[in-house]
C-alpha cells in the first residue's frame, strides 16, 4: 500500500507497455471498448461515447478533460452503471461488472461512488442531510439507529461540515456546503473509487480550491482513487496523475499529466493547452496562441474519418477516410491522430 | 460622507480604519433556526389571507358538516307534512323544505355528503393517478408509451356515460358516485405526476440514489413522488371541489345522490324548482356549496405557492 500513498507525485515512467505502469500492479478499473449511443428517435443515434479504452490504477487521479458535450459524464456514469453501455466492458479489480446485477452489483456500488456535477440538483431538497448523507446506509444495511446517527456525523466532520448542520435541508447551505454533503453521500459507504463529475465546475472559484484540496486530503486519508472529470484544464493538472483527452465521445490522446501539459502532441489537445491563460501577462502577451475554428460537429450519426479532421489545423486527406485509433507514440503517451502514424 | 462635506479632512486617515473580526470556523455558519419542511410551508402558507380565510371557512365548514346535523333536534329524514315550506323559525331554524324536513339539519348532513364525496374521490384519483404516473413517468420509454396512451383513451371516454353505466350496474348511491368520479378523474392525477416525475428523474439526486444502490420503489417513492407533493397536493385540493361539483351536477341531472338522503346538490336541485315562491330553499345551499368551493380554491392556490420551495424566503 505505500506505492498508494506517493502517488500523488507522477513517477517515472518505466517503459513497459501502453498501460500506466507507475508500480507494475493490475489496475483497478479497466476500460475496454467502452460505447454508449443514446437513441433519440428514428435513425438518429446519439453517439455520446464512442469506443473508449483506458485504465486507472489503484491510488491514481485519472483526469478527463474535453469540452461540454464531449461525452465525459456519459463515460463517468456509464462506469458506474447508472447507464448502460451499448458495447464494451467495465472491469473492476479484476471483475467484469458491465452487466453486472445482483450481489456483484451491490458489491461494486459500495466500492465505487460518485461525486455529481451540479451540488444544486443533486441533493433532494426534501430530505434532511442526515438522511441525505445516511441514505445509503439505509440502502446497504450498513447502520441502524445510534450507530447510524454516529456515522453521519463522522462524515460531515470528515467534510468539514459540523454535526449540527445534519438536520438541516440542503437549501440552507451554500454552493461549497453542499458540495462537501455530496461528497460525505458519496463516503458514506466507504468506497475505494470516486468518479467526480466536475465537482467543482459550478462553484465560485475561492470555494474551488476548497473543495480540490478537500477531495485531495481524502485521498491522502483513504487510500481512494479517483476519475477526476472536468474542463477546467489547471484544476486538472493540480490533482490528477495522469489525464485523457476527450473530443465527441472519443479519447484523442492520453498521457502522464506533466507529459501531456509539457508536451501535447494532439491538435486538439495543444489548441485546449493554449486557450489556458498563463499569470504573467508577459508570457501571456509573447506566446502564440492556436485559436481552434469553427464548432464542435454534431455527436449525432458521426461519418467516417477523425472527428477533429474538420477543425484540425493539420488535416491531411487520409484523416476524412480513416479514423485514427489510439495508439502509443512514445512510452506512456498515448494519442490518436494520423500525424504520428 | 460628512468628512467629505465638511470639506476638513478629504481623505479619511488610516487611523478611522478597524480591521474586521474573521472567525473562518463561523465564517458559514447558519443562524436561521432549524425549521422543518411542513412547518416553513405552514409559515408561508399563514401570508396569504386568502389561502388562510379558505383554510378557515373549510375547517367551520367541516366542523359543521360534523355537529351540524345533531344540534337542534331534527333529522335529515323525518318529515312533517302538515308543515311544508315553512319559514325560518325558532324551531325550524332555516325552515322546512317541501317535505317539511328540517333545512338546517339537511344542509349539514348534505354538506357532510358532498364533502366526502369530494375528499373520497381525490384520495381514489391520488391513490391510482400518483401511482400509475410514476410509474410510467419514471420508466419511461415503451412502458409510458402504452401507459399514457391508455389514458388518452380513457379521456376521450365521456364521463356521462362512465357514471350512466355505473349507474346502471350498481345503482345510484353514495360510493357509486364516489367509484365514478374515481374512475374518471385519476386521469388527470396521472398525466400532471407522469410529467413532474420525467422532469424529476433527470435530476442528480436520482441518478446519486441509483449510485447508492437505491431500488426504483425507492427512488419513485422517496424521491420522486415526495417532491411531487407539492403539485398533488395542490391538484387534490383542486380535485375535491370538482368532485363536489360534479356530484352537484349529477344530482341536478337526477343522477345523483337518492332521497331521501341528502347532498348540497339534490338541495339545490329541489330548490331551485321552488326558487320563486320559496327563493331561501335554493339560496342556503348554494352559499354553502359557493364557500366549499371557495375555500378549497383559496386552499390550494395557497398550498401552491407555500409549497415551492423556489418562493421560499
Amino acid at each position: 500500500m505505500s506505492t498508494v500513498m506517493t502517488a500523488g507525485k507522477p513517477q517515472p515512467h518505466s517503459a513497459s507497455k501502453g498501460l500506466p505502469a507507475r508500480t507494475g500492479q493490475q489496475p483497478l478499473l479497466q476500460v475496454e471498448g467502452l460505447r454508449k449511443y443514446f437513441t433519440l428517435g428514428r435513425r438518429r443515434i446519439l453517439h455520446a461515447v464512442d469506443d473508449v479504452t483506458f485504465s486507472v490504477c489503484r491510488g491514481e487521479v485519472f483526469g478527463l478533460v474535453g469540452e461540454s458535450g464531449c461525452g465525459k459524464t456519459t463515460v463517468g456514469r456509464t462506469l458506474l452503471g447508472l447507464y448502460t453501455p451499448t458495447a464494451g466492458r467495465i472491469i473492476y479489480d479484476g471483475q467484469d461488472v458491465t452487466h453486472a446485477r445482483g450481489q456483484l452489483r451491490r458489491e461494486f456500488q459500495r466500492r465505487a461512488q460518485m461525486i455529481f456535477q451540479d451540488p444544486y440538483a443533486s441533493l433532494d431538497p426534501r430530505m434532511t442531510v442526515a438522511d441525505i448523507v445516511g441514505e445509503a446506509l439505509d440502502i446497504h444495511h450498513l447502520a441502524r439507529g445510534a450507530a447510524r446517527q454516529q456515522r453521519i456525523q463522522e462524515l460531515l466532520e470528515l467534510v468539514g461540515l459540523s454535526k449540527e448542520h445534519a438536520s438541516r435541508f440542503p437549501h440552507e447551505f451554500s454552493g461549497g456546503q453542499r458540495q462537501r454533503i455530496g461528497i460525505a453521500r458519496a463516503l458514506a459507504v466507504n468506497p475505494e473509487f470516486l468518479v467526480a463529475d466536475e465537482p467543482i465546475s459550478a462553484l465560485d472559484v475561492s470555494i474551488q480550491a476548497q473543495v480540490v484540496n478537500l477531495l485531495a486530503e481524502l485521498k491522502e486519508q483513504k487510500n481512494l482513487t479517483y476519475i477526476f472529470i472536468a474542463h477546467d484544464l489547471a484544476m486538472v493538472r493540480h490533482l490528477s496523475d495522469r489525464v485523457g483527452v476527450m473530443y465527441l465521445g472519443q479519447l484523442v490522446e492520453l498521457a502522464d499529466t506533466d507529459e501531456l501539459y509539457r508536451e501535447p502532441l494532439h491538435p486538439y489537445t495543444q489548441g485546449l493547452l493554449s486557450a489556458v491563460p498563463i499569470p504573467d501577462p508577459r508570457a501571456e502577451k509573447s506566446r502564440q496562441r492556436q485559436i481552434l475554428q469553427g464548432e464542435v460537429p454534431s455527436p449525432i450519426n458521426p461519418g467516417p474519418g477523425c472527428r477533429f479532421r474538420a477543425r484540425c489545423p493539420l488535416a491531411k486527406p487520409i484523416c476524412a477516410e480513416v479514423s485514427p485509433p489510439l495508439r502509443e507514440a512514445r512510452p506512456g503517451h498515448q494519442v490518436a491522430c494520423h500525424l504520428y502514424d | 460622507m460628512s468628512i467629505v462635506m465638511e470639506g476638513q479632512n478629504p481623505s479619511p486617515s488610516a487611523e478611522l480604519f478597524v480591521p474586521a473580526s474573521f472567525d473562518r470556523a463561523k465564517a458559514d455558519e447558519i443562524d436561521r433556526p432549524v425549521v422543518g419542511y411542513w412547518r416553513e410551508a405552514w409559515r408561508q402558507f399563514r401570508r396569504n389571507r386568502m389561502a388562510l380565510a379558505g383554510l378557515i371557512v373549510l375547517v367551520l365548514m367541516g366542523i359543521m358538516a360534523i355537529i351540524g346535523p345533531h344540534l337542534n333536534g331534527f333529522d335529515y329524514r323525518t318529515q312533517d307534512l302538515y308543515n311544508m315550506y315553512a319559514p325560518p323559525s325558532a324551531e325550524h331554524w332555516l325552515g322546512t323544505d317541501v317535505l317539511g324536513r328540517d333545512v338546517f339539519t339537511r344542509l349539514w348532513y348534505g354538506a357532510r355528503i358532498s364533502l366526502l364525496i369530494g375528499i373520497f374521490s381525490a384520495a381514489l384519483d391520488l391513490l391510482i393517478g400518483a401511482v400509475y404516473g410514476g410509474i410510467s413517468g419514471y420508466f419511461g420509454g415503451t412502458v409510458d408509451d402504452v401507459m399514457m396512451r391508455i389514458v388518452d383513451i380513457l379521456y376521450g371516454i365521456p364521463y356521462l356515460l362512465i357514471v350512466i353505466l355505473l349507474m346502471v350496474v350498481m345503482g345510484p348511491g353514495f360510493w357509486t358516485i364516489i367509484l365514478a368520479m374515481g374512475l374518471t378523474g385519476w386521469v388527470g392525477m396521472a398525466r400532471l405526476v407522469r410529467g413532474q416525475v420525467l422532469q424529476l428523474r433527470e435530476y442528480e439526486y436520482a441518478l446519486a440514489a441509483r449510485a447508492l444502490g437505491a431500488s426504483h420503489w425507492r427512488i419513485l417513492f422517496r424521491h420522486l413522488l415526495p417532491n411531487s407533493l407539492g403539485v398533488i397536493l395542490v391538484n387534490v385540493t383542486l380535485t375535491i371541489p370538482g368532485a363536489i361539483f360534479g356530484e352537484a351536477f349529477l344530482s341536478f341531472i337526477g343522477l345523483g345522490i337518492p332521497d331521501p338522503m341528502a347532498s348540497l346538490g339534490t338541495m339545490v336541485n329541489s330548490g331551485y324548482q321552488v326558487m320563486q315562491a320559496f327563493p331561501l330553499q335554493l339560496i342556503v345551499p348554494a352559499i354553502a356549496l359557493s364557500l366549499i368551493m371557495l375555500g378549497f380554491n383559496f386552499v390550494g392556490d395557497g398550498l401552491r405557492d407555500a409549497l415551492d420551495p423556489r418562493l421560499r424566503k
